[in-house]
């Protein structure tokens, strides 16, 4: 063993290559048919892109760590599914860039928290969580309510995110901002919008704020729709259920 | 082979210092444009340092003698690169207490809401990203970086190669530092734990990272021994493997030249594995390989004696690097992931316990010295950190474990074992060993050393059981269902009953802190007691033979 590996000793870049051989094989076998199983994502009824007011809300969440305390993945366990709604499936999370399927739960899952609160409810906790969860942990986030929804980047978010494959087409990228605030006032003309992304996204004053719209309209609207794309009744929940 | 490339020399010639002054100053104009066309107030932040950082890069440049340093003493011993060792050693520290303090203040705000302030930079989602990468990329990383700079040029007998390349991975390391921790708190984040800097500090830190590898390497080639030795397989594979990660879970396409944020390229599941891919790994090369490397020269080395076998640390390295990598799909047990890439997660990660305990007996022997040498003795007991929680990690990787562990502070127990344990105490007795060694002097207090060793050991146990305790609680709450039927309690009451934990886990943790002061305060008095001799005359200290006969593997 001494002589045939005296080779990787002898010679930094042999080792090296090795070394990158040794460390590329799990990667390759655990990764790649990700991509080429076609099972991998099932097919299923609803997905569409995030609206320019869900993503421009994604974007606080993003930016806010939220993935520090709060999952988005509802494991398929009875525990789970009886807590949270049916286990998150592939599909759910397939235009998310990044993915926020997160590591750890101080705070409870989120992969189906949509329509589960009022928006009133949500104005509140996010002013301060223990006005309405006495025993929250949570910090109060009162300065979202404050802060006017920046949208000078939408239209190349959405263009960014149409190059990673999110089937953005050629008006939705057009007609980001226009959408984006159609969507936070229900007194605007926002039919272009429900054309676009079909004839369930909600349109409200979501903050409770009046025509500006602030970051608390665009999370709100984010969290509302969180999991109430596919309608998951059509599809067995016994299935993959342990324990 | 070494002296064809020669990429060392390369570095000292004028024509390098020009190149170098030409990108700062390409770097610098590319910056003030930036700041000029954003609407990102971070971003324009960002771009000022970048520019601070470049112009004075070129005073140094251009201030700077022509002429080479020697590359060996008069005496004939190897002109050893000191002085960015002990930058290293300094910032590692300096870091390490800025990061614990940042842990313990998130520590109390689970324990203590109130205490987010509730305004945007100091709220737990903001200050956790930058509690994790300042013990992990800021003081591991630059322990790593010392380390690595000490270790390959006294193992291989030469000057660390160039002059101007291992400054700017140094300066260069800590700028990506700031970047990325000021980026946390005002907002600009990928979101992608252990991978939250933006698509602009990515780069940044791609341009040192391989600078760094060009740095080990060429040193590599300039060593006088046939073999190289062991610590150096397992440095070249943590900054090698490192590099692939970084770039593959950071492929992102930036939503414009003057915007902070970026979208990344992968999706949902595949992106789910690609993730843990890399942070199970960043684990793996970045908190394992790399440190492994430190324990494989600095305790041979302080307990004064070879690695017990050199056949076993072979099978040590190859199976370690091999097996480690798979093992990330054991984070996404249940989930969306499909089942045969977490049943391979799951094996692997049992497999992995074998090299992991393997190695740890390639260091038996010596145990008598651990009653008298306080910095042995903590690196031993890192050791032992190591073994607990590696036996520990492959437990919580199957699948029946998992269901309840997975999303509980059993799990952030469980890093910390590690984190504290294994990489705290193995980085303090490196930097405990490091500091006398480059200012030639005796450590100030080997007393302080033992009330460091003490305070913090107990702070660990306060901190581990704790978590143990409320992630178990807490997972088994969540599954409790009463005699109807239903679920038992609701969320918040699973949050209620974690306080006490939460006290003690800070409380814990503030004894972490309190033993790196000591140690801070114990290394800044060494250093003050010590001498730093010049640069160009720099000669061995007495009895310093690592990399000699002595530990290099038998031949």
């Amino acid at each position: 063993m001494q002589m045939s590996h005296a080779i990787f000793e002898r010679n930094s870049i042999i080792l090296l290559i090795g070394v990158l051989i040794t460390v590329a094989i799990g990667g390759i076998v655990e990764i790649v048919p990700l991509f080429l199983i076609k099972n991998t994502i099932e097919r299923v009824e609803g997905m569409r892109p995030y609206t320019p007011l869900e993503l421009a809300g994604r974007q606080i969440y993003l930016r806010e760590g939220c993935y520090t305390c709060h999952s988005q993945m509802i494991r398929s366990l009875r525990s789970e599914v009886d807590r949270y709604g049916h286990y998150s499936l592939a599909a759910e999370s397939m235009y998310d860039h990044p993915f926020q399927w997160g590591s750890k739960r101080t705070g409870p899952d989120l992969a189906r928290v949509g329509g589960k609160y009022s928006d009133e409810w949500h104005q509140v906790h996010m002013k301060n969580p223990r006005n309405v969860v006495p025993n929250s942990i949570m910090p109060g986030y009162a300065f979202l309510s404050e802060e006017v929804l920046e949208t000078e980047e939408i239209k190349d978010l959405i263009k960014a995110h149409r190059m990673t494959g999110v089937p953005y087409d050629d008006e939705m990228v057009e007609n980001a901002l226009a959408d984006l605030k159609a969507q936070a006032n229900p007194d605007s003309d926002y039919d272009d919008l429900l054309n676009r992304y079909g004839e369930k996204v909600s349109v409200r004053d979501f903050a409770g704020d009046g025509p500006k719209v602030t970051e608390l309209d665009a999370l709100i609207a984010y969290l509302q729709m969180l999991g109430t794309l596919v309608d998951t009744d059509v599809y067995g929940i016994e299935a993959k259920l342990q324990q | 082979m070494a002296q064809a490339l020669n990429l060392a020399d390369f570095q000292r010639e004028p024509g390098a210092k020009v190149a170098c002054l030409v990108v700062a100053v390409l770097l610098s104009v590319f910056a003030l444009y930036v700041v000029s066309e954003t609407y990102s107030a971070t971003m324009q932040l960002h771009m000022y340092l970048i520019m601070a950082f470049c112009y004075a890069a070129a005073f140094w440049l251009m201030t700077r003698s022509n002429e080479k340093p020697a590359q060996v003493n008069a005496d004939g011993t190897p002109n050893y690169n000191e002085a960015v060792v002990r930058y290293g050693v300094a910032a590692s520290t300096i870091w390490g207490v800025v990061g614990f303090i940042a842990g313990l203040y998130i520590a109390l705000q689970l324990a203590f809401p109130a205490l987010n302030l509730d305004l945007p930079f100091t709220t737990f989602g903001r200050v956790r990203p930058l509690h994790t990468s300042a013990v992990i990329f800021a003081f591991g990383g630059n322990v790593l970086l010392a380390a690595s700079f000490y270790v390959v040029q006294r193992t291989c007998r030469a000057r660390l190669a160039g002059d101007i390349a291992p400054w700017f991975v140094f300066w260069g390391y800590q700028l990506f530092i700031v970047l990325a921790a000021t980026g946390y708190l005002f907002g600009v984040t990928q979101s992608k734990e252990y991978a939250e800097p933006e698509w602009y500090v990515d780069l940044w830190l791609t341009a040192v990272w391989v600078t760094y590898l060009l740095v080990f390497l060429a040193t590599l080639w300039k060593r006088s021994a046939p073999h190289i030795y062991v610590a150096n397989w397992f440095f070249l594979a943590f900054i090698i493997t490192i590099a692939m990660l970084h770039v593959g879970n950071n492929l992102a396409i930036p939503v414009s030249l003057t915007c902070p944020q970026s979208v990344i390229v992968w999706a949902g599941v595949q992106e789910a594995m690609i993730q843990l891919w890399y942070g199970h790994n960043a684990v793996g090369f970045f908190l394992t390989a790399g440190f492994l490397a430190i324990m494989y020269y600095f305790i041979p080395k302080q307990a004064n004696r070879p690695v017990y076998s050199y056949r076993l640390s072979i099978i040590h390295f190859w199976s370690l690097i091999f097996l480690y990598i798979w093992a990330g799909p054991h984070h996404l047990h249940f989930t969306a992931l499909p089942d045969w890439a977490q049943t391979l997660g799951m094996t692997f990660s049992i497999m992995l316990w074998m090299p992991s305990w393997g190695g740890l007996m390639t260091l038996s022997g010596a145990w008598d010295k651990l009653r008298t040498d306080p910095v042995l003795r903590m690196m031993f007991v890192s050791v032992a950190f190591y073994g607990m929680s590696t036996f520990e990690g492959p437990v919580m990787s199957i699948k029946a474990v998992n269901s309840l562990s997975h999303y509980t502070d059993w799990t952030i127990g469980h890093v910390h074992s590690g984190a504290l344990g294994w990489v705290g105490y193995i980085s303090f007795g490196a930097l405990y060993c490091l500091v006398p060694m480059l200012w030639r002097t005796p450590l100030y207090s080997k007393r302080l050393v033992e009330w460091h060793f003490w305070i913090s050991t107990i702070g660990i146990v306060l901190y581990m059981v704790a978590m143990w305790f409320a992630g178990i609680t807490q997972g088994l709450m969540w599954r409790a269902y009463d005699a109807l039927g239903f679920l038992q309690y609701s969320f918040g009451e699973t949050v209620e009953v974690l306080h006490p934990y939460y006290l003690v886990r800070a409380i814990g943790g503030l004894l972490f802190v309190i033993g790196s002061i000591i140690m801070a305060y114990n290394l800044y008095m060494t250093a003050r007691q010590g001498r730093v001799p010049a640069e160009a005359r720099s000669r061995d200290v007495a009895g310093d033979h690592i990399g000699d006969a002595g530990a290099v593997p038998a031949e």
